[in-house]
């Protein structure tokens, strides 16, 4: 936690204290820590002088600010409707089949979470997936098998 | 002022002023719009969409709660495609509401369910969704019960707490379908930065925010014969509880309130107001020998200014928001629990009754009181000091339970023994009111002389806005108090959390140098209490006051020090204020919290 209130503070030197900040300051932790916990939040709402609550608000009104701990990689399927017409149940399916976990859960190492996201923009390349800020395209189950094993070998 | 704009409602024209909004100007014509989120505390949010009206040349129906009126605007209130619409809207809140108005302790004072009414929602065309979202209702809290299978996500509680409080401690969380009212974590409301406050309670429209109620083991304890069930009822609750009857705004009930107590069952019926007078002996008394160890002994431990501790909501306030700032509270107890601690002692004592067989009821305007009434401390007379705290609006339904006619009751008085008050005692009920019962007492006990003010009326500490300042300059103190000669004291005065902010940050940066605050919780004070009727509004908190003002311009007795049951009390039991008895009964103590 020491190291994390370190980083906010830092985080907030650059950006600043004010209101407008607590987006890029939210956003910069996410990248670090993958998830908004209780703790990070209550520092983050200290640092800018803001009510925890509205910060939780905030928070969780973003679909890119997770508060709930995440594994190491967060994959996140497209489930608008071209995707899902290109077939992103198949994608789903082979995910879950491969790691073992449901939308919205984490793989019991600490590696995998699933989620399902709005759209991604990549309609003509569907169905389409992000692996952190990472993007993939044109999915096949073939192809993800793939993928996925060269994650679980990082 | 700007100069008028010609607007037209309905085909008939008014001249109106440019700033107004289209709900504004129709209500100021006599036409009713139905709100939902809308609120005259609160600022516009304009989400629940029901006030709509059709503005001619526009194809979009508009809010009108959130649309100003400009030049020559031709604003239809009463179309076939307004009431399409509300009624449309109102079915859609409905389909996400739980709308199982029999079993809701809202029925009957609910906003939703009035509009239901009025627009005869029979039928149901569209999917309900309450059963797919997977509620829970928080009543960990002592005082406030959050549903949000009731929520309509207007967003009142939300603007209540930040703009009326400054506490915020609910906020939107999640979007779109999944959009609620949220605290931090969606923790309880009993483990967040929550006053208890109640406001959030007085603005919900719904049954999303309620208060927790005591009602059925209030009952209990009167229909048990082995009980002495004994009630004490708070200033503002006599302002108040007539609205609930039935009786016009700002009409005083004190006579036909202790009738209704007496008709209900209760053994005795006592006044809060008796434990307002003794506090303004202890907290007048605290005040003049800080001012001693501060002025003239120089002493370090003894924190000017000092600010009032009658209010709950303030007292949790601070514990959260200012800890750093506890030595500078009064450690008098609030009068619900100077009472209460004095109902299993004093009181035990003189009726000869076995404090372990009486059951102590408080009728409050204010949900903060319940909690006050759990707070480990509270506990000095050896038993729970307080049993039960009900509010304004749960007396109101025993007294309908009871099959009452309030209206035709006959006046009564209160029982005696803690039942006695003076007009510095009523006026607890409205913000400046401890302010300006403690001058009339303070500066008399100081100077021997009355305060210099008509009619004892201190009029700068009176009115409505957020925070007053007033100074009063001792002149020719009695021999004792020679060192407050010429000294000019400085009070201030707030209400509503939001200005007590506003005071505490002034004192923490040293632009302000007042010796006595008076800060309470709720806009208005206890009159705009968390427990008082449904709704209050700017225009029915003025009315409550110029009721509290007039109860107190009638009262034989106008300052606390005379009170002869006050008198009496000190003789017999408690021997001085301040002494070592007040001490252990009407004392206590604050506990720091996290802001955070």
């Amino acid at each position: 936690m020491d190291h994390t209130i370190e980083y906010i503070s830092e985080l907030v030197k650059k950006t600043g204290r004010k209101r407008e900040h607590l987006l890029p300051v939210l956003q910069g932790v996410v990248q670090r820590e993958n998830c908004l916990s209780d703790e990070t939040i209550i520092e983050i709402a200290r640092q800018l002088d803001l009510p925890t609550a509205d910060v939780y608000g905030t928070a969780t009104f973003y679909s890119f600010l997770e508060t709930q701990k995440m594994g190491k990689y967060v994959i996140r399927v497209c489930k608008t409707i071209t995707c899902a017409m290109k077939g992103k149940n198949q994608i789903l399916l082979t995910i879950e089949d491969m790691l073992k976990i449901g939308i919205g859960e984490t793989s019991t190492d600490k590696q995998f979470s699933l989620l399902q996201t709005n759209c991604l923009g990549w309609c003509h390349k569907a169905p389409a997936m992000l692996i952190n800020d990472e993007v993939y395209t044109e999915l096949t189950p073939e192809k993800v098998r793939e993928i996925l094993s060269e994650y679980i070998k990082k | 002022m700007s100069k008028k704009i010609s607007i037209s409602i309905n085909g008939i024209s008014y001249e109106v002023d440019p700033e107004k909004t289209i709900l504004e100007v129709a209500n100021d014509a006599g036409i009713i719009i139905p709100t939902l989120c809308y609120h005259k505390d609160l600022c516009v949010a304009g989400n629940c969409r029901v006030c709509v009206v059709e503005v001619v040349g526009q194809t979009r129906l508009a809010a009108s709660c959130a649309t100003p009126c400009h030049d020559n605007m031709e604003i239809l209130t009463n179309t076939l495609k307004v009431r399409n619409s509300r009624k449309h809207i109102i079915e859609l809140l409905l389909s996400e509401h739980n709308a199982d108005c029999t079993k809701c302790y809202k029925n009957g004072n609910c906003e939703l369910q009035e509009l239901a009414a009025e627009y005869k929602i029979m039928s149901q065309d569209l999917i309900e969704l309450v059963n797919h979202k997977n509620y829970t209702i928080d009543m960990y809290s002592p005082s406030i019960i959050k549903d949000d299978s009731r929520c309509i996500r207007c967003q009142r509680c939300v603007r209540t707490c930040a703009e009326l409080q400054g506490v915020n401690a609910l906020a939107v969380a999640y979007k779109g379908d999944h959009m609620k009212i949220s605290t931090f974590f969606e923790k309880s409301m009993n483990d967040v930065v929550c006053t208890n406050c109640g406001q959030c309670v007085n603005h919900c429209p719904t049954g999303a925010l309620i208060e927790k109620n005591y009602i059925e083991e209030v009952w209990e304890a009167i229909s048990d014969p082995e009980k002495h069930v004994i009630v004490q009822t708070a200033p503002a609750v006599r302002v108040g509880l007539g609205e609930e009857m039935g009786i016009e705004v700002g009409t005083r009930v004190t006579g036909r309130m202790v009738a209704a107590l007496k008709n209900l069952g209760f053994d005795s019926v006592l006044d809060t107001d008796f434990t307002a007078d003794l506090t303004i002996m202890e907290e007048g008394t605290e005040l003049l020998t800080r001012l001693k160890k501060a002025l003239v002994d120089n002493d370090p431990k003894a924190k000017l200014p000092m600010y009032t501790s009658c209010s709950p909501g303030w007292i949790k306030y601070i514990e959260h928001m200012y800890p750093e700032s506890l030595d500078n509270l009064s450690t008098c107890k609030s009068p619900q629990q100077m009472f209460g601690a004095l109902a299993k002692t004093y009181y035990a004592k003189s009726r000869k009754l076995d404090p372990e067989k009486i059951v102590s009821v408080s009728v409050m305007p204010c949900t903060a009181k319940k909690f006050e009434s759990y707070r480990p401390e509270m506990h000095d007379s050896g038993y729970r000091d307080v049993d039960y705290v009900l509010t304004t609006r749960e007396l109101a339904i025993m007294i309908k339970q009871a099959g009452i006619d309030f209206k035709k009751l006959p006046e009564k008085k209160f029982d005696r023994l803690m039942g006695e008050s003076s007009g510095a005692a009523v006026i607890f009920g409205a913000t400046g009111g401890v302010m300006e019962a403690a001058l009339r007492t303070a500066y008399e006990l100081v100077t021997g002389r009355e305060v210099p003010f008509e009619n004892l009326n201190i009029a700068p500490v009176r009115g409505m806005d957020g925070v007053r300042e007033a100074s009063i300059t001792i002149e020719k103190p009695l021999e004792q108090w020679s060192f407050l000669d010429g000294v000019e004291l400085k009070c201030a005065v707030a209400h509503g959390l939001v200005n007590a902010k506003k005071v505490m940050e002034a004192v923490k940066n040293h632009e302000a140098d007042y010796h006595f605050v008076e800060i309470m919780a709720c806009p208005g004070g206890c009159l705009g209490g968390g427990g008082q009727p449904i709704p209050t509004n700017p225009e029915i908190r003025e009315r409550r006051a110029k009721a509290i003002y007039e109860e107190d311009a009638f009262m034989p007795i106008r300052k606390s020090h005379q009170n002869p049951e006050v008198i009496k009390i000190y003789k017999d039991f408690l021997h001085k204020p301040m002494g070592e008895k007040s001490h252990k009964l009407l004392h206590t103590h604050y506990t720091p919290r996290k802001r955070y």
